[in-house]
């Protein structure tokens, strides 16, 4: 038996950045999660109709998987140890070892075989993480960051769950942090950051990529019911885009509530109100994204007068709230002097 | 979205689990707030449980009739796709949708069977049954 007495579960919304929040905290690094995924410039939309889920066209509102803990890590000047395992009994010894070391460890693993995932949301997702705190006999301690209590899982459920293969597959990848500063210089690395979303939002070279990839999924909503096999399938077309938008793990709105937040504590950080507006005009822009789904989920029920034409006018309303977020923090970070005279 | 708005749907998909969100209070500043669900996601997530159940049922016909093997009804039971099947097993889909042949599926060596075992969670009796109508025994 053995426990880490003194690590202390938070709920967050969404899982990796939940992780990194969690693990800095404990460390004596407090970073709320929302800054978390801002620092990482996690926030983007992306319509990637190569990349199928269930033959649906992948539809993400944030950077791939592993993109918040690495780059949110490098941007604070934080370094994380990662190890991958090909055989499954190594990747379990070796988190064995770290927990009796007295270390919390992050590992990935498949939601499907998680058990303490209620039945209705187990689905096939490789990349989902989560904390081990430590291990009683025969069960792993566990602080999932999606959930409101840590919970408790059987060595061979986490073992399953960590090395199934396929798309994503966790090869029972398992970090922890090596070196964490001592602070984090705020006035330099959230301009950078902002920055760096602005160009995934306003500057990408292809046109299914950010504020583009918006009006781009909304013409072929329309496009999509061309077709007889379109129109058949339009009902579960519209959930699955409303399931990546809404269920578990992003906060409400595709992640648009959890960098309006981070925004807004980065102008309280830099007394800067150019953020404060920004961070009020994505609010907007996450509450058309609420709009949509109750307009889609109607629809897609048959509930609806409206038409997917409709539809798609609601979507090319979300990309302009968008753009508006986005012109205000065109130039962010590019003249640091009139940032500073804001403050 | 308001804090007051935050959706608290009891009748969800979340089985009593309540999420965080992140909604704005009176003096629009952003706070945590936890909800018990949203009937909007809800919908969405029972649209695509029962198109899964539905082409589970579709296997299971077929299953019954001879035209499939039972590892179709297996891959759907564990609410899988061709592609995730094949990714879990390691296997080519071509190599998979060719052991949808239930000839073919009765005739595979033990190694392959193993594999499919692995990926579903199955033992290797449970694998080459066609499983009983109303889904995984749980």
């Amino acid at each position: 038996m053995n426990t880490v007495n003194d690590f202390r579960h938070l709920q967050s919304a969404h899982c990796e950045s939940g992780v990194v929040s969690s693990m800095l905290t404990h460390h004596g690094l407090p970073i709320s999660e929302p800054m978390a995924f801002g620092l990482a410039n996690a926030l983007t939309f992306a319509y990637l109709p190569i990349i199928k889920i269930g033959g649906m066209p992948l539809i993400a509102y944030r950077m791939p998987p592993r993109w918040i803990i690495s780059k949110a890590s490098r941007r604070i000047g934080a370094r994380f140890v990662f190890r991958k395992f090909r055989d499954a009994d190594k990747g379990m010894a070796a988190l064995d070892e770290l927990l009796d070391a007295g270390r919390i460890v992050g590992v990935q693993a498949s939601v499907y075989w998680l058990p303490f995932f209620p039945e209705e949301m187990r689905f096939h997702f490789n990349a989902h993480n989560l904390i081990v705190y430590g291990r009683d006999g025969d069960d792993y301690l566990i602080s999932d960051p999606v959930f409101e209590e840590p919970v408790r899982c059987p060595r061979a459920d986490l073992r399953k769950a960590r090395f199934t293969r396929g798309a994503m597959a966790a090869n029972g990848l398992l970090y922890y942090p090596e070196r964490i500063p001592e602070a984090i210089d705020y006035e330099r690395v959230i301009p950078k950051a902002i920055k760096a979303n602005e160009r995934i939002m306003n500057r990408s070279p292809l046109p299914i990529i950010g504020i583009r990839g918006i009006r781009y999924l909304a013409n072929n909503l329309v496009k999509s019911t061309r077709t007889h096999d379109g129109r058949r399938r339009l009902p579960l077309y519209l959930a699955h885009i409303v399931r990546m938008q809404e269920e578990i793990g992003t906060g409400g709105a595709g992640f648009r509530f959890v960098y309006a937040s981070f925004l807004q504590e980065a102008a309280d950080t830099l007394g800067d109100d150019r953020l404060a507006e920004a961070a009020q005009s994505l609010t907007a822009a996450g509450d058309g994204w609420r709009e949509f789904a109750v307009h889609a989920t109607k629809v897609s029920r048959r509930k609806s007068e409206m038409e997917v034409a409709g539809l798609a006018d609601v979507l090319r309303d979300c990309a302009e709230r968008e753009a508006d977020v986005w012109k205000l923090l065109r130039d962010y970070g590019t003249h640091p002097a009139r940032t500073a005279t804001a403050s | 979205m308001d804090r007051r708005e935050t959706p608290q749907d009891e009748d969800s998909t979340h089985a009593g689990v309540r999420k965080l969100l992140y909604a704005v209070d009176e003096q629009g500043r952003y706070t945590s707030v936890r909800s018990a669900g949203w009937e909007v996601e809800a919908t969405a997530t029972r649209t695509a449980l029962e198109e899964i159940a539905r082409q589970r049922d579709d296997a299971w016909q077929r299953a019954h009739a001879g035209q499939t093997s039972p590892l179709e009804v297996h891959m759907h039971d564990c609410r899988m796709d061709l592609p995730l099947l094949a990714g879990a097993a390691g296997l080519w889909r071509w190599r998979v949708r060719r052991h949808f042949d239930p000839g073919r599926f009765a005739r595979l060596p033990r190694r392959v069977l193993d594999r499919y075992c692995e990926a579903l969670g199955l033992d290797i009796e449970r694998l080459q049954r066609v499983p009983p109508r109303e889904g995984p025994e749980e």
